[in-house]
């Protein structure tokens, strides 16, 4: 039981290390509290603004805009990744397009969404749901296609209709695929978030860091890097768990 | 090319299916009569595959050419020949999986004068990895049946296949035998009137090899459809089959009944008399080199 707990502490060893090398730097003033408050101050000042209620509301506006973007730019990504996999004549139309947008980096969009939507929330969105389109359409479209060719001919010898060959057969083949897509546009649409609500927005938590630094308040600042951290672990974490409980068919998830 | 197929087998499906409907098969198999009809009547009635000058060729390659054959209801026929001598498109030709270019094939008709229903087991096992054994087998089954009932029928039928206990269990988790008698369970389940197996022993281990033969010869025997079966293995093709062809370049060149009791003993004299001239069809005695 003891070693059990023990290694699942293990990948939590090093953060620890680490926020106890700059604490112990801190005290000892080898680190500037200019450049990086203690790891103290930071929780300090989290308590603060958990206290006044603003950390709670601009983390909610933040997480808002992530999941909205995700649904929408992921939900199109899937939708035309789908299309796309399963109909050549669809592919032909439109992935040469999809292809040469993907080329462009989409914070390089910026301005002309600026331009477009001004600081409102349609911007946000705009930028996240663009960000995370990209890996989902790709990974959806490379699922699809991957699908064992045997299995779909066993579907249709078996008799079964399209909509059960594609909710039996097409859909799970690709799903591991997918999954990866999804994971990785989790990340993309952390950092796009960041980009933009710094650039320009009133609440959120790159707005909070924004306000901290025009006041000098390194530690707040501190803290909203802390946070992104956190919600990108949270949800890397609820992914994976996801990705656990659809793939529990699959060798690398069993036994473990 | 795969429209008819899917005409056939949906209505062969439309057909009411009955559950439960394999005894009990024993540990040891019975000594089978050669020619009577089976104790038990079987539920699936056997249908004749009638082939008139049936050929076919890829663009300007033909791949198989004035074939004729004739098989009973119920028979087992067993096709070998050296590999790319085109068996499996034969095969695929019996499900209609393809059509032929030349000729004609009749199967049928199936029960109540219906369309036959034709199942296919392929050398590879062809399982759903994201599906359990249990869903894997209800496959084979129509979807208009209620799950409950698809579940009991697949349930009775993993029982047949000697997999009882096994149907929660994901198909990445079975040995290679065991995977393919879930193929063969989803092939069973529907009831077929012809059973068409490509090499489905193709890839076990000899021993395992030797099990899956006699429980193939047994829901054979039981059920009473029509199996063929084809196979690489000489001494597989005269333990199982009422009838072995040997093809070659396209062409049936050898046509042999055997007409031993089942079960076969194996490793027989007579048997091996029948292996050695299927060998030679297969290679043509003047190739043999001493
Ligand atoms: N779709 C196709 N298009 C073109 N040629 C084909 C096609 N299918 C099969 N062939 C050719 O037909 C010939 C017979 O193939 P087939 O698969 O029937 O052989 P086989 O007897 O089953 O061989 P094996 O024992 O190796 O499985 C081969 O030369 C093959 O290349
Ligand atoms: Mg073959």
């Amino acid at each position: 039981m003891a070693r059990l707990r023990l290694s699942s502490l293990t990948p939590y060893a090093l953060p620890a290390a680490v926020i106890a090398v700059w604490q112990a730097g801190s005290a000892l003033g080898v680190i500037s509290d200019r450049v990086l408050p203690a790891p103290t101050d930071v929780v300090a000042a989290g308590w603060r603004l958990a206290l006044s209620g603003e950390l709670l509301a601009n983390a909610k506006s933040s997480t808002a805009r992530a999941l909205a973007g995700l649904v929408i730019g992921g939900g199109i990504g899937f939708g035309l990744g789908l299309l796309n996999g399963l109909s050549r004549a669809a592919d032909r139309v439109t992935d040469t397009t999809v292809q040469m947008i993907r080329n462009v980096p989409h914070l390089a969009l910026i301005p002309l969404v600026i331009l477009w939507f001004g600081i409102g929330e349609e911007a946000k969105l705009f930028l996240v749901a663009l960000g995370v389109f990209f890996p989902v359409y790709v990974n959806t479209v490379h699922g699809v296609r991957g699908v064992d060719g045997q299995l779909v001919e066993m579907g249709r010898i078996y008799g079964m209709s399209s909509w059960t060959l594609f909710r039996k057969v097409i859909l799970p083949g690709a799903l591991p695929s997918i999954f990866v897509g999804l994971r990785y546009a989790l990340g993309i649409m952390w950092l796009t978030l960041i980009v933009a609500e710094t650039i320009s927005a009133s609440s959120g938590l790159g707005y909070m860091a924004m306000q901290a630094r025009e006041f000098m308040l390194v530690d707040v600042v501190v803290l909203s890097i802390l946070i992104y951290a956190l919600l990108g672990k949270l949800a890397d974490v609820l992914a994976r768990a996801l990705e656990r409980r659809s793939l529990a068919w699959h060798p690398a998830f069993q036994n473990h | 090319m795969t429209r008819p197929l899917r005409q056939v087998l949906a209505e062969a499906q439309s057909v009411p299916l009955e559950i439960g409907w394999l005894p009990e098969t024993k540990a040891t198999a019975p000594a089978l009569p050669p020619e009577e009809p089976p104790a038990v009547v079987p539920r699936g009635s056997g249908v004749a595959l009638d082939l008139k000058g049936v050929g076919k060729s890829f663009g300007d390659k033909r791949v198989l050419g004035g074939v004729d054959l004739q098989v009973r209801p119920g028979d087992f026929l067993v096709v070998v020949g050296k590999s790319g001598c085109g068996k499996s498109t034969l095969l695929r030709l019996l499900v209609g999986l393809d059509r032929p270019t030349e000729g004609e094939i009749a199967i049928g008709p199936g029960r109540d004068g219906g369309k036959a229903n034709a199942r296919i087991v392929f050398q590879e096992p062809r399982l759903l990895p994201w599906a359990s054994v249990l869903d894997n087998v209800a496959v084979g089954l129509p979807a208009s049946l209620s799950s409950e009932a698809a579940w009991k029928a697949a349930e009775t039928v993993l029982a047949d296949v000697h997999l009882q206990g096994r149907a929660d269990d994901w198909p990445s988790v079975l040995s290679g035998g065991q995977r393919q008698r879930v193929a063969l369970a989803r092939a069973l389940v529907s009831h077929p009137d012809l059973l068409v197996l490509d090499e489905p022993l193709g890839a076990l281990d000899a021993l395992t090899r030797i099990t899956m033969q006699s429980l193939i010869e047994r829901v054979w025997h039981a059920q009473g459809f029509t199996a063929v079966l084809v196979t690489h293995d000489v001494a597989e093709a005269v333990a199982l089959g009422d009838r072995v062809v040997v093809i070659d370049e396209g062409r049936i060149v050898l046509d042999l009944a055997i007409d031993l009791p089942r079960p076969r003993e194996r490793g027989s004299a007579a048997l091996a008399a029948l292996e050695g001239k299927l060998l030679d069809a297969i290679f043509g005695v003047a190739e043999v080199v001493y």
